[in-house]
């Protein structure tokens, strides 16, 4: 009895070794540890399943119980970029450029945090702090691109009538992503940040071996008055999910970054089912300077060729 | 049938069974958690399918609206041969000589609504002609509107009166008498009226016009639902039931026909005496049939816009 009473002298805080050997002074607080959840619709559910995985660095510690997305998760994930499209794609693009700068802010805000989270990931500090400033970096640059690339992509062409015939950009619709495996936040910046300036929605399934960064990354987004629905972010088995990312009828284009030949091959058999579009990213160095460009937005877009007919308008005979 | 009518004695609807909310919506909850998987999920989106009033009442219908929604509840998806159909369309009275025309002998059923639907605000002679209007023109079926007003003022004898009068109205066609849940205010008050409409001459009792929200839930129909059984018990007439109004997914419209097997059972599983009121749930059952079917999740993109 006494004893307790000397505890609450000297600390105020709870403390599991103070009640053990008394030493109470170097009371020390549990740590409240983070449920990686996945991101869906602007919301953190955990996976329908109930399933996770516990990845692990290369000096064995344990990072953390993450979940292991199913079918399902996808299908719920594509339903909610599909409600979101209509919404994102009808947006002024200097107002989609105007979020990606604020992701970007956010991102800033908190580069301790993703720093950390890739040292437990394998990163030396000078190799974390490079990325996460690339990634910053990146989201600035596409920021930029919103109100842009339609100039770059779009073109008047020369036509044999009496047409004015021009060709615009417009977004593919929701793409289904898997982001680089290796560089788990600057790929999945890279991936994300083209489709999104482009007017797309996307499903985006993050680093299995390296989790952290991109539910992290989502808890950003979803601070970045990104509306719901616009990126989806699991975590899972690339290779559970990759034949229903390439099945699924209503994903317009996939996103595929690795090596892998047979997976290349899945991906192009079954998209053809719908004629999705599929982008293969497993040349590109993320970190180098043609690790970004306006084409990456091109890829996710689709060209639309207008035929107006010609009428005199000006008094002179002017035409368009 | 006058005979059975001399035989049911009229109860005193002030004393119709209260209603135990938080019991009824633990038990309407419970349903939402069976796991219909494969074969049964396939069997019962077919089954919803072909229980579905495929519905248009808006002011902008117009005669070439309800042709394409005919054509729809006769080929709801032509890509898969073999589908059923639904099971009725329902209109408002003035369309329901397009509808009937459109739909000949495909064994699609029209639903007329009528009795100053979706208010019910109008004088009894002008119900009738109403409905009558709608009867004549080839209506198989009347969805009648409760007069919540005079229900909520406790007059239950006009209200009753009034199916009564409008059942008589009906002739062959079959009646359903929409509650309008919503503007009820309590599930008391639901049951009530339940007996009141099947006491009356209701052969259908069905949620919601669709206009008021909420419209159907679970909780609601199941209060519903147990008031038809106990009809049942007490007079040996069935009695159909129809919810209507923000059933538009396949998973809740699978909620429903569990909550109705488990209610009333086997005999009332069949769109003689069960509907769904809906328009766009048709699509999205369509989409998970097919995806029974093939195994890939499909998209909006390939099936019909209305």
């Amino acid at each position: 009895m006494a004893k307790t009473t000397s505890i609450k002298k000297t600390s105020n805080t709870f403390s599991e070794n103070g009640h053990g050997n008394g030493n109470a002074v170097e009371s020390k607080r549990v740590e409240v540890l983070k449920t990686y959840k996945i991101y869906i619709g602007g919301q953190f559910p955990r996976t329908e399943s109930g399933r996770y995985y516990v990845p692990v660095n290369k000096s064995g510690k344990k990072l953390a119980n993450v979940c292991l997305s199913s079918r399902k998760d996808f299908r719920d994930a594509m339903e909610s970029a599909r409600g979101a499209f209509g919404g994102w794609s009808a947006r002024a693009a200097f107002n989609r450029g105007q979020i990606l700068y604020r992701m970007a802010e956010m991102l800033e805000g908190r580069k301790a945090q993703f720093i950390d989270e890739l040292i437990q990931q394998d990163s030396t500090p000078a190799q974390a702090e490079t990325e996460v400033n690339l990634a910053i970096d990146r989201l600035i640059y596409y920021a930029g691109w919103c109100d842009k690339y339609q100039q770059i992509f779009s073109a008047v062409n020369p036509v044999a009538s009496s047409h004015f015939n021009f060709s615009v950009p417009e977004p593919t619709g929701v793409i289904a992503i898997i982001a680089p495996q290796s560089d788990s936040l600057l790929g999945l910046v890279s991936v994300i940040a083209p489709v999104i300036a482009g007017g797309n929605t996307c499903v985006v399934l993050g680093s299995f071996d390296k989790p952290l960064c991109c539910v992290t990354f989502a808890e950003v987004l979803n601070s970045s008055d990104l509306p719901g629905g616009v990126v989806n972010i699991l975590t899972g088995k690339p290779s559970e999910l990759a034949s229903w990312f390439a099945e699924h009828m209503d994903v317009n284009a996939v996103v595929y970054c690795e090596k892998d030949e047979a997976t290349q091959k899945m991906f192009k058999e079954k998209s053809a089912l719908n004629v999705k579009r599929v982008v293969l990213y497993d040349k590109v160095n993320w970190y180098s300077d043609a690790g970004q460009s306006p084409y990456f937005i091109n890829d996710s877009q689709e060209i639309k060729t207008t035929w107006h007919p010609i009428e005199n308008i000006g008094g002179g005979g002017s035409k368009y | 049938m006058i005979a059975e009518k001399t035989k049911m004695i009229i109860p005193d609807f002030r004393l119709s069974p209260g209603v135990d909310q938080v019991g009824v919506e633990e038990r309407a909850a419970r349903v939402t958690r069976r796991s219909i998987k494969k074969e049964s999920k396939l069997n019962g989106l077919l089954l919803a399918l072909n229980m579905i009033d495929l519905t248009t009442l808006e002011g902008k219908d117009t005669d070439g609206k309800v042709k394409q929604l005919c054509y729809k509840a006769q080929h709801l998806h032509d890509a898969y041969p073999g589908l059923p159909t639904v099971a009725a369309i329902c209109v408002y009275p003035s369309m329901v000589k397009v509808a009937k025309q459109a739909l000949g002998n495909s064994g699609v059923k029209v639903a007329s609504v009528a009795t100053a639907f979706p208010s019910g605000q109008a004088p009894r002679d002008v119900k009738i002609r109403d409905t009558k209007y709608a009867v004549a023109n080839g209506a198989d079926e009347v969805d009648m509107v409760l007069s919540r007003g005079k229900f909520l003022m406790g007059e239950y004898n006009y209200v009753f009166d009034e199916i009564a009068a409008i059942k008589e109205a009906c002739g062959d066609a079959r009646l359903k008498v929409i509650l309008e849940t919503g503007e009820l205010g309590s599930y008391d008050k639901v049951r009530r009226a339940s007996d009141i409409a099947m006491y009356a001459g209701a052969d259908f009792i069905k949620t919601s016009t669709g206009k008021i929200s909420p419209a159907a839930t679970l909780p609601v129909t199941l209060v519903m639902l147990e008031a038809i059984r106990d009809f049942y018990y007490a007079t040996g007439k069935m009695i159909a039931m129809k919810p209507a109004g923000g059933i538009s997914k396949s998973k809740l419209a699978l909620h429903y026909l569990v909550m109705l097997k488990e209610v009333l059972g086997e005999a009332w599983m069949n769109n003689e005496w069960f509907r769904f009121g809906a328009s766009s749930l048709a699509n999205d059952l369509l989409m998970q049939i097919v995806k029974e079917k093939t195994g890939l999740y499909q998209s909006k993109d390939y099936f019909s816009i209305d």
